[in-house]
């Protein structure tokens, strides 16, 4: 092979830089979601439940909500009926945020850890305790 | 290894009658590959009953939902402000300071609303009142035509209504609207609403925004707020229900509405 020497230390310095982020996050530990359901509300309830089972709710929330948002502006459905019966209307700020007014501790956990960015903050008021904080 | 094209054939048949087969076991549905992300049938696969939406018991229905302003109620520039005041504080309507300004609900001259009424040595106390102007809900609304991605469309109550989530900003319905009824949000209205009202959403910029005959109000029972805070200078109601008060306001004054002659059928009526 000619310029062996070359090629070989630029073979090593390309491979080490190609791999630099495997050289940074190396040993360090993988940060796990951890959504809070440490809120006011949530603390208050003696059942403490959401509107359907949490494996549902971790699952299908965004279904759930996008069927909301269809219901709502176009159908003008208000009302949800869960599995358990019980009735719930169908708004973001009124029945979601109502309970899980932590945004950054609940919605931003798993969203930034998939690396999702909904945009319904672009028209919906986040909760308050969190633009108290100016979010 | 050599294969003759009986042999060939047999394996091929065989891998498809396989394949069929397992696709048929997994439901008809996934065979021709239909499977609508946000389908009800995924959120019954997942194993939960499929819930019930319903609308609120106590919405209010119309076959057509009208109104009529009586502006000869309309005395004081309190008794307009206060119908632009609430509607601008429970939608959470930016105040801009410049020709980018967002209205719903709002006042314009007797000659400019009616430019076509506009007669030499007229009445002066109307020529230079002003008078209230908003979306006027078409019965045969031009925006909703050429709207291209269905963003806004007509209510079964006649409500032409708007989904800011489908909206892409190409206000092709502002060009459309013959009344100016439709707003568009140049920049982010957030920085100009004076105090946001967390029960109901902004808007984002790049979406057309324009009254609504307050759909989320009707659906809950009430009435529109700026007929609720005119005193009764507004009458709002069914216009096919003959017993309505907006009937009975109609059959009884002289009214004019907003460029009749256009066909949209307008259902905003002025008592003059």
């Amino acid at each position: 092979m000619y310029n062996s020497g070359k090629i070989i230390i630029g073979l090593v310095l390309f491979i080490g830089l190609v791999t630099t982020p495997i050289w940074f996050n190396i040993g360090k530990a993988d940060v796990k979601p951890d959504p809070s359901l440490n809120t006011p509300v949530i603390q208050q309830m003696k059942v403490k439940h959401c509107i359907e089972s949490k494996q549902f709710m971790i699952d299908n929330h965004m279904r759930l909500l996008y069927d909301w948002r269809y219901a709502v502006v176009r159908d003008n459905m208000t009302i949800y009926k869960s599995t358990t019966g019980q009735y719930f209307t169908m708004s973001l700020e009124t029945t979601c945020f109502h309970c899980h007014s932590n945004e950054k501790q609940f919605c931003n956990q798993c969203h930034t850890y998939a690396n999702i960015q909904p945009y319904c903050w672009e028209c919906h008021v986040k909760p308050a305790q969190e633009s108290a904080n100016g979010h | 290894m050599d294969i003759d094209k009986r042999q060939f054939l047999k394996i091929v048949g065989v891998s498809s009658a396989l394949w069929i087969g397992s696709r048929l076991a997994g439901g008809l549905s996934s065979v021709f590959g239909i499977k609508d992300r946000f389908d009800k049938r995924a959120l019954a696969d997942a194993g939960y009953e499929v819930s019930k939406m319903l609308p609120d018991p106590k919405e209010l229905k119309a076959r057509q939902w009208a109104m009529a302003i009586d502006i000869r109620q309309f005395k004081t520039p309190d008794d307009y402000t206060r119908c632009i005041g609430v509607c601008d504080k429970i939608h959470n309507i930016p105040d801009i300071p410049t020709k980018q300004d967002i209205k719903w609900i709002w006042e314009e001259p007797y000659n400019a609303a009616f430019p076509e009424q506009h007669n030499q040595y007229m009445e002066a106390a109307l020529e230079n009142k002003s008078v209230l102007l908003l979306c006027n809900q078409c019965e045969f609304p031009p925006c909703v035509r050429v709207c291209p991605t269905g963003a806004t469309f007509k209510r079964p109550d006649g409500i032409v209504m708007m989904d800011y989530h489908r909206c892409i900003g190409c206000r092709y319905c502002m060009a459309a609207c013959p009344y100016g009824s439709r707003s568009f949000n140049f920049r982010d209205p957030r920085p100009y609403i004076k105090k946001i009202d967390p029960d109901y959403p902004t808007r984002t910029r790049g979406v057309v925004e324009k009254c609504d005959f307050c759909a989320e109000r009707l659906d809950q029972g009430l009435m529109p707020a700026c007929v609720d805070a005119s005193k009764g200078a507004m009458i709002f109601g069914d216009l096919r229900d003959q017993n309505s008060a907006i009937r009975k306001v109609l059959s009884t004054n002289f009214s004019i509405r907003r460029k009749p002659e256009l066909g949209t059928q307008p259902n905003v009526f002025y008592i003059l």
